[in-house]
């Protein structure tokens, strides 16, 4: 049997560290996702304009569904794109 | 904001009275001038008027790329306006709106208290920055 002290790795194996998720609007104190600011949505959204999830994000379920309140909103007015390629 | 749910007749009575806060965006075709834009909005805001509901800002964003084409223009004159109406006068500025052919798309967001708060800090930040270079200027 192979100890774990026995084996020697090329490349000493790199331990992420595990950065915790936070929810921007409850740290900022939003409170209100504006659907007129088009950039600042734009974070929330994948290159196709498709609306990334909350495990990627981190937001809270609560802003996550205003989010994508806000993101249909801002669509509805031609200020995103419904679908594209190369948003960002 | 919200009118009472307690009892009914209060309810009612409240609703008949008591004003709500909207927004509405609008886009108009690139292709009016801008004497022609200015009647369109003052059209719609004389509406509101009318109509018992009161103009609490309206703001021009000018002429802006779309996002994707509508009716096959890829411009349009983006309009906001911000106004307290009856809620049952939100039915009618839609037709209004849908019968316009200048306008190629619109829509209408009730506010809640923290987009009241959210509007007004916006507004502030707005007006803020040409006052603000001006002093810069001073200053240098």
């Amino acid at each position: 049997m192979v100890q774990r002290d026995d084996i020697r790795f090329l490349n000493p194996p790199t331990v992420d560290v595990k950065r915790k998720k936070y929810c921007r609007f409850k740290k900022a104190g939003i409170k209100y996702v504006d659907y007129k600011d088009a950039e600042f949505l734009k974070k929330f959204l994948n290159e196709q304009g498709k609306i990334l999830p909350r495990r990627i994000t981190g937001t809270s379920l609560k802003f996550q569904r205003k989010v994508a309140q806000a993101i249909k909103r801002a669509r509805h007015i031609a200020l995103l794109p419904y679908v594209t390629d190369l948003l960002k | 904001m919200q009118p009472f749910r307690k009892d009914r007749k209060g309810f009612i009575f409240k609703s008949n009275n008591m004003l709500k806060q909207y927004e509405t965006v609008f886009i108009a075709t690139p292709v009016l001038s801008d004497s022609q834009m200015k009647e369109a909005v003052a059209k719609y805001t004389d509406l509101i008027k009318e109509n018992g509901g009161e103009i609490v800002c309206d703001e021009d964003w000018g002429l802006k790329k779309l996002a994707y084409p509508i009716q096959k223009k890829t411009t349009g004159f983006y309009h906001l306006i911000e106004f307290k109406a009856n809620p049952e006068f939100i039915a009618k500025l839609e037709i209004n709106f849908k019968r316009d052919e200048r306008i190629i798309r619109f829509q209408t967001v009730s506010m809640d208290k923290h987009a009241i708060a959210y509007a007004e800090r916006r507004r502030a930040k707005l007006n803020e920055p040409k006052a603000a270079p001006a002093e810069a200027a001073v200053n240098e």
